[in-house]
């Protein structure tokens, strides 16, 4: 009987905290897009009023769409995290299969080398990879981002995937090797389809960072036509700081496609980290 | 098995397997980083590199100029760190034990929910945080008029003796979903023989929780615990987004991340210096090390694992 009740109240509790907890992340987001929606004087005199007729005003996005190219920003942050999500996987997944599968020398070795780049971050190279970049004249370029953003991500790929690699049957590898394939096809045709769950993983993981990412896009694209959406906000942010119907449309609009992106992927993204991929 | 032997010709494939990744990562990531650590040992002048040794960490430690900004940053940086270790990781901690109950509804919903700051740019959080704490627009003075405490309103983000707290609390608000989701998965894989052979000991609740689980996820708060210092030392994004790179009022949130972006890239007066950008990224190198050493071998490999 007692137990019952103090359950009760556990429970009760329980949804009391996570329900606060939930309000307190949501909320910030939720101010800002209601008002984006919202004329210059209702932003002011109630701020926390959902826009209704009276209230309601676009005026906001106009100045946005007109002011700032924000399709381009878009594009171009789609075109940087798509690209490098792709050598990610692609060189990512070549490398782990190479430790994974075979034993040569230095296997272990290569394996530390590449998992150091886990713990140190790339950005403490900055210096150095601005004079690369600007030597080799990709500077302002969207290649130097996906190039960073490759080397950055590689790491990580190749020692969760490594990892899922061991666990693909021997047998089902040997049996391609007597029908005669040869070690790009058994990569490529037998063993990629079956991690496909991991790529999965590591791409989710990469992505919202690449995306994120403000650092690079600052010293090595800040050029309009380079420009990415998270680069492409904070500039136009700052310029019309004054001007709070386009600053938080601006805002509304850089959240809309993340939000996309995790409603589309939450469910992955989330597997991934409770899997325990990451030790 | 047939892995290949020794004494077959030399197996080119895997040469070709490893060359993009290792290629790529050498070239854009380890290559640069060995070459800023170089370039801190040298300095321009009349336009050409000029060998000096130890020159620039003299002149960082040494020069008054620098060392004050440089103890400055760092120790802001160390208050960051602290701030993260006391408010978030102990959050994130309740909230997966919380959601780790087994009979608990609508678990998913909240594990997303609180999830969503942390796939939010800093842009986003910096510029969201600032207009809502913003005494133009009176969102956060409202509320607390709303429950009597109007009183304790101040412009924090203006105010020297509060920005970094609060910035650091708005980071802490950001990324608190990280240490939720690993620690909600340490606490799922504790197999549930353990569990109930502590409720017939009669630990229940609370008691179970200290006494059974947190020493079974200890590992994970390691993990958390490395990744937060990492992240935190090399942080740079929200307070650039939030206060720029002079970090306002009067440097009082500078980090090692925007001071090295300050002098690298030079700000107003002051012209942009690669090489005294390289000695502060170095620094930077040799405090993360230090603390990832630290975590490698004086707690992970102390830390006693149980394989279930």
């Amino acid at each position: 009987m007692s137990t019952a009740r103090s359950n009760r109240f556990n429970t009760f509790a329980a949804h009391g905290a996570l329900i606060l907890y939930t309000l307190i992340a949501l909320f910030p987001v939720f101010v800002i897009v209601i008002n984006s929606f919202k004329t210059r004087k209702a932003i002011f005199r109630e701020p926390l009023a959902m826009p209704n007729s009276d209230s309601f005003s676009l005026i906001g996005y106009e100045t946005v769409l007109k002011q700032g190219d924000f399709f381009l920003y878009f594009q171009n942050s789609m075109i940087v995290t798509v690209g490098s999500l792709f050598f990610i996987l692609l060189f990512g997944a070549m490398a782990a299969f190479a430790l994974a599968e075979y034993r040569f020398k230095g296997n272990t070795l290569m394996g530390l080398y590449l998992a150091l780049g886990i713990m140190i971050p790339i950005r403490i190279g900055t210096v150095a990879i601005l004079e690369m970049m600007v030597q080799t004249g990709l500077v302002n370029t969207l290649w130097a981002l996906i190039l960073v953003y490759t080397a950055q991500g590689l790491p990580l790929a190749v020692f969760i995937l490594s990892e899922f690699m061991r666990q693909v049957s021997d047998d089902l590898k040997n049996a391609g090797r007597i029908d005669g394939l040869n070690e790009y096809t058994i990569f490529f045709r037998l063993v990629l389809p079956l991690v496909r769950p991991a790529m999965a993983t590591v791409a989710v993981f990469n992505m919202i960072p690449i995306w994120n990412d403000l650092w690079f896009p600052l010293i090595l694209a800040p050029a309009e036509e380079v420009k990415t959406l998270t680069l492409g906000s904070q500039v136009f942010i700052g310029q019309f700081v004054t001007d709070w119907n386009a600053v938080l449309s601006a805002l509304s609009l850089a959240i809309l496609p993340v939000m996309g992106l995790y409603v589309i992927f939450s469910r992955q993204l989330i597997r991934g980290i409770t899997s325990g991929a990451v030790k | 098995m047939s892995k290949p032997s020794n004494t077959r010709p030399f197996r080119w494939h895997i040469v070709v397997f490893l060359a993009p990744a290792v290629l790529v990562y050498t070239a854009v990531m380890i290559y640069p980083l060995f070459n800023t650590l170089r370039l801190s040992l040298f300095t321009e002048i009349d336009q050409s590199r000029v060998y000096v040794g130890f020159e620039n960490f003299k002149t960082l430690f040494g020069d008054p100029n620098w060392s004050t900004q440089f103890w400055n940053a760092l120790g802001n940086n160390f208050w960051f760190f602290v701030i993260h270790m006391l408010v978030q990781n102990p959050i994130g901690i309740a909230l997966a034990a919380i959601l780790s109950h087994p009979k608990l509804r609508f678990a998913a919903f909240y594990r997303s929910a609180i999830f969503i700051p942390t796939i939010l740019s800093f842009v986003i959080v910096g510029f969201a945080w600032k207009l809502i704490l913003s005494p133009i627009w009176g969102i956060a003075p409202g509320m607390l008029d709303m429950v009597g405490l109007k009183s304790l309103y101040a412009p924090w983000l203006g105010k020297e003796a509060y920005a970094l707290t609060t910035l650091s609390l708005v980071s802490v608000w950001q990324f608190v979903g990280i240490p939720m989701m690993l620690i909600y998965a340490a606490l799922l894989s504790i197999p549930d023989e353990i569990l109930e052979a502590a409720e017939v000991e009669g630990l229940t609740g609370l008691a179970s929780f200290w006494k059974i689980k947190l020493p079974l996820i200890l590992p994970s708060i390691g993990i958390i615990s490395i990744l937060t210092f990492v992240a935190n030392f090399n942080a740079f994004d929200l307070i650039y987004a939030a206060q720029g790179a002079l970090a306002g009022p009067d440097f009082s949130t500078d980090i090692l991340g925007t001071f090295m972006y300050r002098t690298f890239f030079g700000f107003q007066l002051q012209l942009g210096d690669p090489h005294m950008g390289s000695t502060i990224a170095s620094a930077m190198f040799a405090i993360i090390l230090v603390g990832v050493c630290v975590y490698l071998f004086g707690i992970q490999s102390r830390m006693r694992r149980y394989q279930f």
